[in-house]
């Protein structure tokens, strides 16, 4: 390894740390991915009364709630969407 | 009133055997009387790291089942007077007691003792259950690893929902030289992703090694380890001890390199 390569890189710890909060928010919520998919579709059809969304492309996940939380432990479902028009 | 502390981790191999026999030995080293209890049935090693393994006549599921009175089990430690051990048995396997009759177990050692300390199994099955019955304290260790805190993690839902009133952090084998080049999580990141209230910090020291090869607890010695245990001993005593800054024992290269990195770093930025 180079030694410039040593700053490049992200620390392992900094890898250690990403894996476990993506681990830690599917093993906290008892919640399996069928039900997901079955939640992701039934979003997909009723965003797509409004508009014409890229359902290919569109990701749900569960992940820990942001600092607005009360006791900061309380999961939130976060939806990502693309948008193909926005007129129907 | 005594009180009943669970050392658990869900992980096997991250120091609650190593954790239970020097926090036990620590608290009777300041006067208290304690009972540590193996309850690793079938895979016993508590008494081993006590150095008590050849004292072993009777054990918890002989209590348990009548076999012989609770204190013939106990076993008297070497160094200190108000410090004994019950061993788990070895040929039985762990479902061979019920969570009701560890706390009738339990119950029965609370008028004698100040402190009673259960050396939990790894794992979530059965083991588990008969350990955490009887707690009102939970002590989880972890080391800082992905497995580890994962496993960690879990264990923290299931005595949260077992109603365990007290859970506290341990994180074992912290090694400051990795910390530092950024390859191993910091207290703070554990901290920041498992959220309990943190107990002690015990750095990784060759000292634990050679104390388990010789059988005997090194709380309160001269090491780093042994300090860091025995701080939690305090803790656990309702002392205010404040954390150890292990940076102190980085011999002065690994200062100067890690200065020299550094600075190199904020060049790059």
């Amino acid at each position: 390894m180079s030694i410039f390569n040593i700053f490049r890189r992200k620390t392992s710890r900094q890898i250690a740390k990403d894996r476990l909060k993506i681990l830690l928010i599917s093993d906290r919520v008892n919640c399996s991915p069928e039900m997901m998919e079955l939640i992701k579709n039934d979003i997909a059809e009723v965003i797509s009364k409004y508009m014409k969304i890229d359902t290919s492309n569109m990701d749900i996940q569960i992940s820990k709630a942001g600092t607005n939380s009360r006791n900061g432990k309380s999961p939130v479902l976060y939806a990502n969407i693309p948008i193909l028009d926005l007129r129907n | 009133m005594s009180e009943v502390i669970v050392v658990t981790s869900g992980k096997g191999g991250v120091g609650k055997t190593t954790t239970s026999a020097n926090v036990g030995t620590g608290l009777a080293e300041m006067g208290k009387s304690v009972v540590l209890i193996d309850a690793d049935i079938g895979l016993r090693n508590l008494d081993v790291v006590m150095g008590l393994e050849n004292r072993i006549v009777y054990n918890l599921v002989d209590v348990i089942e009548g076999n012989c009175r609770l204190k013939q089990a106990l076993i008297k430690d070497k160094r200190h007077a108000g410090l004994y051990l019950m061993p788990a048995a070895q040929t039985r396997d762990k479902n061979c007691i019920t969570p009701e009759q560890m706390i009738k177990l339990i119950d029965s050692l609370k008028e004698q003792f100040d402190y009673i300390i259960l050396d939990c199994p790894a794992g979530i099955e059965q083991g588990f259950q008969n350990a955490i019955a009887g707690a009102d304290h939970a002590i989880v260790v972890t080391t800082p690893e992905v497995s580890a805190i994962r496993d960690a993690d879990r264990i923290i839902g299931l005595l949260e929902a077992n109603e365990i009133k007290r859970i506290d952090l341990v994180i074992n084998r912290l090694r400051h030289d990795l910390i530092r080049r950024g390859e191993m999580m910091t207290v703070d990141d554990v901290l920041d992703i498992l959220g309990l209230p943190l107990l002690g910090v015990v750095p990784d020291d060759e000292n634990v090694v050679i104390a388990t090869n010789q059988g005997e607890p090194l709380v309160g010695k001269g090491s780093m380890a042994g300090q860091a245990f025995y701080n939690i001993c305090k803790r656990l005593a309702g002392k205010e001890v404040p954390f150890m800054d292990f940076s102190k024992n980085v011999t002065l290269w690994a200062r100067f390199s890690g200065l020299f990195k550094k600075s190199l770093q904020e060049e790059q930025a």
